[in-house]
């Protein structure tokens, strides 16, 4: 509790500015799904034929998947793209299902006699319509109103995975560092915005259903104003973020952030603006980015990059498995450029104090104490044929009990704590020099290479050289101890990613 | 056949397809200033007979004539707004006060903001409920008697030449009916306003009207004036009769 108060204190500009986000998101998204879902759901009530198909409509976009609907949106010109745009749209969508039900519903739940009264008096539809009808059915519209916030804060925190930016950011920041403490920093504020959301709409929908304001001038200027003040809040946000800009990316986790926040420093070292768009989804939403001319570069793996980005098999040489890659981005108008100097591959790791008592050194000298150990793996590594069962076949390893099947972030624990004896985990892992883990040697080259390689839009590094001169103070420097030691700094001591990335720059000049 | 009739029915019949007919040929002449009261059981057409009259519905054969114009010709909006509607249910608009709702048919016609309150306070005057006490009132704050006394008001709020009435004292206790309809038939008067009315309550047709129509299985079976209806032999006519607790005086004021 004391360190997540200490966080959001040491945090505040950060915090404010994520709040400010995660509020012009959802007002300008509900605000936009009002204005597009009130009229619809009068349409659907006047015309029933209609209304079936378009309550329809809305009840599919209501099922997919956030992440999901954002994955389809991406690609898509105009409304796509990484940024708040794509956030923008899904989560208008998500709002307009509660809007045209409930505006459907409430017309229909009217008193007949009072819809008969109005008609008789010789109200023309239109009258009918915004003097009795609409007033009448406003309290049942605002409790959508209602439904539909609560659910765009809940929803918006997903949008940071798309580099929309908002109280995702901490979580999702949070979860790849396994630190329940920046979790929190997001969830507990997007938590009592969705309550403060709730409680306020829900004291204008009392208010509304005393019936002591009957105009509804009232609601209709406080959508406007709603509307007014997402577009406010979003415009100068956004503000800066165009034009001649350098656009950063990185996938969501440690060591990509870690990364971002370096190659964004040296080139701003080199006199260019930057923009940084990190914690962006994996690698799909980090590729469609760049492909798209929303970010100018990031850094894949290569053997990531064969496999998840171009379908090919991986080439077990490091240096071929580079050219593959090379030439394959080449075609695509994209510059991979030399390798950032670490492979963040699998790595089978043990207890030092075994490697040492065992003279164990290589996966090789593993086969003579497998017998007696007990592995465990992640889900993944176990199902896939390049992953254990072509482990044990090549090494010849066959240990005292199946491996063990466990969640990623808890596996090193386990092997610290000794509950397993041998694990399959990431080569750069901070837990490798925190728990005293030793890497053995892949002396028979079984796991493909995956060397961090900066990938960078063609027509940038023509239009920036400066991209290139920082690049080339990164490229062959960055270690797989530094990259462990910096990942530790960023997960285990908790220190800022920006911090860690400019005190490593002043280290190499 | 030109005459004075303010309301006219000739042979209109109305039904919905491949069913029985909800009224199977009406002819029958409203004058000014006239009452006339259709009595029927629940079923006979008799609130059909009134949106007729303002073109909530159309004929499906013959015709239907308002001062001397067929419905059909008539521009619907134009129509309504000439004729005052009274619902059993009332149908006041639950937030709108008690002046705007008395007040809304002026507003429609777009009245001088001061013509229609002084016009509001002057029928809520009329109708017997003060406006210093009740314009601001809430429909939701009165009881059923004042509704259906504001729902008299807002029908008269444009001095409309012709006013229909679907069971409007239906819903009120005894002492509250007898007090509204005597009421009414004061304002009537005054007012000079043709009236139809259709009820399924026979006593309130004799406390009422200057011509009873009796409704059964979509026609007419009888129209004049009550004492004519007291006498008639016709079964169809005894048996609403027979349900009034008090056998019909010979005069009706």
């Amino acid at each position: 509790m004391t360190a997540l108060l200490h966080f959001l204190l040491t945090h505040r500009a950060e915090l404010l500015r994520l709040v400010e986000q995660h509020v012009a998101l959802v007002l300008l998204s509900t605000g936009v799904a009002a204005v597009l879902g009130i009229p619809a759901g009068i349409l659907a009530f006047r015309r029933p034929q209609l209304g079936g198909p378009l309550l329809f409509v809305a009840n599919v976009a209501q099922t997919i998947p956030s992440l999901a609907l954002f994955g389809f949106l991406l690609p898509l010109p105009f409304i796509g793209g990484v940024g708040p745009r794509t956030a923008l749209v899904t989560l208008t969508l998500y709002a307009l299902l509660p809007i045209v039900r409930t505006t459907v519903g409430g017309l229909k739940s009217l008193d007949p006699a009072v819809v008969e009264a109005g008609l008789a008096m010789g109200m023309t539809p239109r009258q009918l319509l915004l003097m009795v009808e609409l007033p009448l059915a406003l309290p049942s519209i605002v409790a959508g109103l209602r439904v539909a916030t609560v659910i765009g804060v809940g929803t918006a925190t997903i949008a940071a995975a798309i580099g929309a930016g908002g109280l995702g950011e901490y979580i999702f920041r949070g979860l790849s560092m396994v630190d329940s403490t920046t979790i929190l920093a997001g969830a507990i504020p997007a938590a009592v915005l969705a309550l403060a959301a709730d409680g306020g709409l829900a004291w204008f929908e009392h208010r509304l259903r005393s019936r002591r304001a009957s105009s509804f001038r009232v609601p209709a200027l406080a959508l406007a104003v709603t509307i007014a003040l997402g577009a406010v809040l979003a415009w100068s946000m956004s503000r800066g973020s165009a034009g001649t800009n350098v656009v950063v990316g990185s996938k969501n986790f440690t060591e990509q952030v870690v990364l971002g926040e370096l190659m964004a420093q040296a080139i701003e070292a080199e006199g260019l603006p930057v923009v940084r768009k990190l914690n962006l989804g994996g690698t799909f939403i980090c590729d469609r980015a760049l492909r798209s001319g929303d970010i100018d570069l990031y850094v894949e793996y290569t053997g990531t990059a064969a496999t998840a980005v171009f379908h090919q098999d991986v080439l077990h040489d490091p240096r071929q498995a580079f050219e593959q890659v090379r030439e394959l981005y080449a075609r695509a108008g994209l510059t991979a450029l030399e390798p950032l100097g670490f492979n963040n591959t699998f790595a089978i790791l043990v207890r030092t104090g075994d490697a040492r008592r065992l003279g164990l050194r290589t996966i090789d000298d593993l086969r003579a104490v497998a017998g007696e150990w007990t592995p465990g793996f992640g889900y993944e590594f176990i199902q896939r044929a390049d992953g254990y069962p072509g482990l044990s076949k090549t090494y010849g390893l066959s240990f005292r009990t199946a491996p063990r099947a466990m969640d990623l972030s808890l596996m090193y624990r386990a092997l610290g704590d000794g509950q397993v004896d041998v694990v399959a985990g990431d080569a750069t892992s901070a837990q490798i020099d925190a728990l005293d883990l030793t890497a053995l040697d892949d002396n028979q080259r079984y796991f493909p290479p995956y060397d961090a390689v900066p990938i960078i839009r063609t027509s940038a590094l023509l239009r920036h050289p400066g991209i290139g001169r920082a690049m080339a103070r990164l490229v062959g420097h960055v270690t797989e101890r530094e990259m462990r030691a910096m990942n530790r700094a960023v997960d285990l001591e908790h220190r800022d990613p920006a911090e860690v990335a400019r005190q490593f720059l002043a280290g190499i000049k | 056949m030109p005459s004075s009739a303010v309301v006219q029915f000739d042979v209109a019949a109305f039904g919905y397809p491949k069913r029985l007919p909800v009224l199977s040929g009406l002819t029958l002449s409203v004058e000014p200033g006239e009452i006339v009261v259709l009595v029927g059981r629940s079923g006979a057409g008799k609130s059909t007979i009134l949106k007729l009259v303002n073109r909530l519905i159309l004929p499906t054969s013959g015709a239907v004539r308002v001062e001397g114009r067929d419905t059909r010709e008539w521009d619907a909006i134009r129509l309504r707004r000439r004729i005052g509607y009274v619902l059993q249910d009332v149908g006041l608009f639950p937030h709108m006060s008690v002046e705007e709702n008395v007040g809304l048919v002026p507003r429609l016609e777009r009245w001088a903001v001061e013509r229609t309150r002084e016009r509001a306070h002057a029928l809520l005057e009329l109708v017997d409920l003060p406006p210093a006490t009740f314009a601001a009132r809430r429909p939701s704050e009165l009881s059923g008697g004042q509704r259906q006394r504001v729902g008299v008001a807002r029908a008269l709020a444009v001095g409309p030449p012709i006013l229909l009435m679907d069971e409007p004292f239906g819903a009120l206790d005894p002492v509250t009916r007898v007090e509204l309809q005597r009421e009414f038939l004061r304002i009537q008067r005054q007012l000079g306003t043709s009236v139809i009315l259709v009820t399924h309550d026979m006593s309130e047709a004799f406390a009422l009207a200057g011509r009873i129509g009796v409704l059964d299985a979509g026609g007419l079976v009888i129209c004049e004036t009550p004492q004519q209806v007291a006498a008639s032999h016709d079964p169809r006519v005894r048996v609403l009769l027979d349900t009034m607790s008090r056998p019909p005086e010979s005069s009706t004021s």
